[in-house]
């Protein structure tokens, strides 16, 4: 078997990857990516609205900065966020953004003077600053105080994906495209690669590297629904899980997007929303604001989601042949903006529904989106259990999301998060060396060898697209926008029958190179797995919290529930996982646990909330008016950051405040 | 009532011996809003496990499923079933790229070459902004501009529909003409004319374009590939002139 050697490897080639492998690759480490496709066709290209960065050059951003940034993330997140991450993003943000216009990306401008826009409805002329003209734009976006999402109209993640490739491209750096990393090899301490195998030729490989990235994105693809790409089956959470050490983080944190078109799951973005368009029932009422007056459409997507299938559950959906659905309206955006800031919108409509937007309503429902879940990790991206693993994006649970993730909060993660622990990859392997144990790494691959020639050899068994067919319609079902324990219980009964069946697969096709059922029956088994962990965490997790809404636990409680799920699958025979927690520390939080802005509050609250409150009153006191946002920062909560992103960002205002722009 | 569609499509494994091309119907049921993506997965789920394509977004943003439909080269996913009148639906992979098998090329393969041969990323300006500082302005007009020319996929049928290109295998086709001309236009990058001229100043090139409309009439994104090769023929045509007068 061919044995490759590098320095820094990593397992997949979206944003998150390619920006690991890329600042790697910049500070001289040998560093090889593998991706299932061409990195261009990787599922970051979908992003359309755009990427959170407090820039505030435009009015409707004036005043935005990281400590705003950072409080509506983990206000987003349900308190459920690591909140030191969340710091280490907000700040990082904007050096993000302003690193992307310098590797190609055409973000949006600022056209100085008025501009017309809709805001609740009604149309609105804003005036944008002379001093602002040529600066990079922001768009209005769900759950944020100010308008902070930079766009390229709403191919965002096409123009970032293309921009970030391309910069991979210049560095040389190497990705053998459709090659699926099956394994992960290791001791039980440390990470040594993977095992994978080419989707070609079928060839089993062993990568070796100092350490190993997996940024294989989310697992949306476990349910029948879901706006994701359909490479997007949780190989990569299922790689970790199957390692028995490393764990797995809030598997059961799964976001639906409010505005999938029906029936096919198809994404229109949350710009739509942003920019000014609205909710409208079977009988034309735009019935958010009887829920959520203050933020109407753009409340948080877990709870847009939510009162929509509250909604149509009253009996205000419009019928048809897929289900009840409801209206998404941005017919009063006007056309010319449709055409130019809403394209990929408006070529979705036609070419999928026939309808031109911006004459008449989208239809829309909920839909699977986004895995909060994934790869647990310190804030550095390394696996706290397995050394030199890392993971990154939304692959990972690196955890500034929480339970809800804001939009355009995962765009600009894959970036900065690709920034601050592509660094902490290169000091890894700068300061690590590459260790070969060819028997280790040969247990691996004949375990790997022995499953597939298994699975060619059996001549009665199950059939593998049934059975993942099977397990997504359990996900659907059971485990979605709103759980309770009778159905969650059925999911993890449902899947665990799969799981047992799936040891028994049968094949048709008995090829060993290019073979798509063989490569559908090594993910169905790897995904059950990843499926197991969400529904038995969401059966464990008595409470409600951002996405994961139980009826029968209705309250956020704080008391017993300020933990993180971690799920490990110790024994390779078991049909569950073994589930533990990790508790968030109130006492070490900048923002201790409050009202989130939405319906009642009815949250349990945590014993050390008070006590925390008391304490950042007392620190806020005794540093007194003259203390600068850095000393209050350190005071309250320190955060670390390799030490380039370190400096502070400028700003608009801060240029003017010295007159250097006039 | 539903129809009964007859897909007729290409199989061919290239790394079977013996295995030769041949064209294989297959049956299915209509269903309201059926693609080609939906068509061919019930078919390898139900009918032929064995049957190989390539699909990633299934929205029409990623470029994968590029493939030849009742003659004309288009993205699969977005193409619906009911567009078709006649029941019998033709599938053949896309012409002038390596055959992985079936419907599958590798196009991939062909951009990253493209990309390395012609240099298609930005070359910035040395004075470039650092990151923690207030970023470089840029005229709105021309940052729209460059996503206009930004939205190609790489989906591979402006190649696939190009006669040039099916000649001859090192033509760079529309699709790195319109890169190097969405560069071009990119006021923060620092070639100019004469280093494009480098490489798109032949037959290989601008030159070598016989103005057939292929790209320009199945380009899936609708982009403007004639008005930008003639752009950059008059651009290039230029800069020969200029350097014949020296």
């Amino acid at each position: 078997m061919k044995l490759i050697y590098t320095d820094a490897l990593v397992v997949g080639a979206g944003l998150a990857g390619l920006r690991v492998a890329i600042e790697a690759k910049q500070r001289g480490l040998d560093t090889l990516v593998l991706s299932l496709i061409p990195p261009k066709r990787s599922h970051s290209a979908a992003a359309q609205g755009g990427m959170q960065a407090s820039l505030a050059n435009t009015v409707k951003g004036e005043g935005d900065n990281e400590d705003i940034h950072f409080q509506d993330t983990v206000k987003g997140s349900d308190w459920g966020c690591d909140q030191t991450v969340a710091r280490m993003f907000a700040h990082c943000a904007p050096k993000a953004v302003r690193q992307m216009a310098n590797w190609g990306v055409p973000w949006t401008r600022v056209t100085a003077g008025p501009r017309q826009v809709v805001v609740n409805a009604e149309r609105v002329t804003l005036e944008e600053a002379q001093a602002a003209h040529g600066l990079i734009n922001a768009r209005d976006f769900g759950g944020t105080k100010k308008w902070r999402t930079c766009y390229t109209a709403d191919g965002t993640g096409h123009s970032l994906l293309y921009a970030v490739d391309n910069k991979a491209i210049s560095l040389d750096v190497p990705v053998h495209e459709r090659i699926e990393a099956l394994k992960i090899i290791h001791d039980g301490k440390r990470c040594h690669g993977v095992i994978a195998r080419c989707l070609i030729t079928g060839e089993l490989r062993a990568y070796i590297g100092k350490c190993t990235t997996i940024a294989t994105g989310g697992y949306g693809r476990i349910y029948e629904v879901s706006t994701n790409a359909v490479i997007c089956e949780g190989i990569g959470q299922a790689l970790a899980l199957e390692t028995g050490v490393a764990t797995l983080g809030n598997m059961e944190a799964v976001q639906f997007h409010p505005t999938a078109i029906v029936p096919v799951g198809i994404l229109t973005t949350e710009g739509c929303r942003g920019d000014g368009g609205i909710l409208r029932d079977k009988n034309g009422h735009r019935f958010m604001p009887d829920y959520e007056p203050e933020k109407k459409e753009l409340a948080s997507r877990d709870v847009v989601s939510r009162r929509m299938t509250e909604h149509m559950r009253k009996g205000f959906g419009v019928d048809s042949p897929y289900g009840p659905h409801l209206w998404l309206d941005i017919t009063l955006l006007g056309r010319k903006h449709v055409e130019t800031n809403l394209r990929e919108v408006r070529e979705i409509c036609e070419n999928f529904l026939g309808i031109d937007p911006a004459d008449e309503w989208i239809p829309v429902r909920p839909t699977q989106h986004y895995s909060m879940g994934g790869i647990r990790t310190k804030a550095s991206g390394e696996s706290p259990q397995l050394k030199g693993l890392f993971s990154v994006g939304e692959a990972a649970c690196w955890d500034m999301h929480g339970f809800n993730r804001l939009g355009g909060n995962s765009l600009a993660e894959t970036v900065v998060g690709g920034m601050i622990i592509g660094s902490y990859v290169a000091d890894f392997c700068e300061q690590e060396d590459l260790q070969v144990d060819t028997h280790l790494v040969e247990q691996f691959a004949t375990e790997l060898q022995q499953e597939i020639d298994t699975l060619l050899a059996t001549d009665d068994g199950e059939d593998a697209f049934d059975l993942k067919l099977h397990m997504q319609r359990t996900m659907m079902d059971y485990v979605g926008i709103f759980r309770n324990g009778p159905e969650l219980q059925k999911a993890v009964d449902e899947l665990k029958a799969l799981l047992a069946r799936s040891r028994h697969i049968r094949l048709k096709c008995k090829k060993r190179h290019a073979n798509p059922e063989l490569a559908e029956a090594l993910r169905v088994r790897r995904m059950l797995k990843v499926a197991l962990t969400v529904a038995c965490g969401a059966l464990a997790r008595t409470e409600s919290r951002g996405a994961h809404a139980r009826e029968d636990f209705p309250q956020r409680n704080d008391k017993d529930w300020l933990c993180r799920t971690l799920s490990r699958w110790p024994d390779a025979n078991a049909l569950e996982p073994s589930l533990s927690y990790e508790a968030l520390d109130v006492m070490q939080m900048e923002l201790p646990p409050g009202y989130r802005g939405y319906g009642a509050d009815n949250a349990i609250a945590h014993p050390d909330t008070a006590k925390r409150q008391q304490q950042i009153a007392d620190i806020q006191a005794a540093l007194g008016l003259d203390a600068t946002p850095q000393q209050r920062q350190q005071a309250l909560m320190p955060f670390d950051l390799p030490e380039h992103l370190q400096p502070q960002n400028q700003r608009l205002t801060d240029l003017l405040a010295s007159g250097e722009k006039s | 009532m539903s129809r009964s569609l007859t897909f007729r499509i290409f199989r061919f494994d290239p790394q079977l011996p013996g295995d030769t091309p041949k064209m294989v119907d297959y049956q299915l049921d209509e269903t309201p809003g059926m693609t080609v993506f939906i068509a061919l997965n019930r078919l390898r789920a139900e009918q032929d496990p064995s049957l190989q394509f390539d699909f990633v977004c299934r929205a029409g943003i990623c470029g994968s499923c590029a493939m030849v439909i009742n003659g004309f080269p288009t993205l699969a996913c977005r193409t619906l079933t009911a567009k078709y009148r006649d029941a019998v639906i033709t599938l053949m992979p896309l012409p002038g790229f390596e055959l992985i098998g079936d419907l599958s090329v590798n196009t991939g393969k062909f951009m990253r070459e493209l990309a390395e041969r012609l240099k298609l990323w930005l070359h910035p300006q040395p004075q470039q902004a650092d990151i923690h500082h207030l970023e470089a302005p840029m005229d709105p007009d021309e940052a729209a501009k460059l996503y206009e020319l930004e939205r190609c996929v790489e989906c591979g049928v402006c190649v696939s529909a190009c006669a040039t290109a099916q000649m001859r295998d090192t033509f760079v086709g529309a699709v790195g003409m319109m890169k190097i001309a969405r560069f071009e236009l990119d006021s923060r990058d620092a070639r100019t004319v004469d280093d494009f001229y480098h490489v798109i100043g032949s037959q290989d090139g601008v030159f070598g374009c016989m103005t057939l409309l292929g790209c320009q009439d199945n380009c899936p994104k609708d982009l403007p590939h004639m008005q930008q090769i003639a752009y950059l023929r008059r651009k290039m045509a230029g800069t020969l002139i200029a350097s014949s007068k020296m």
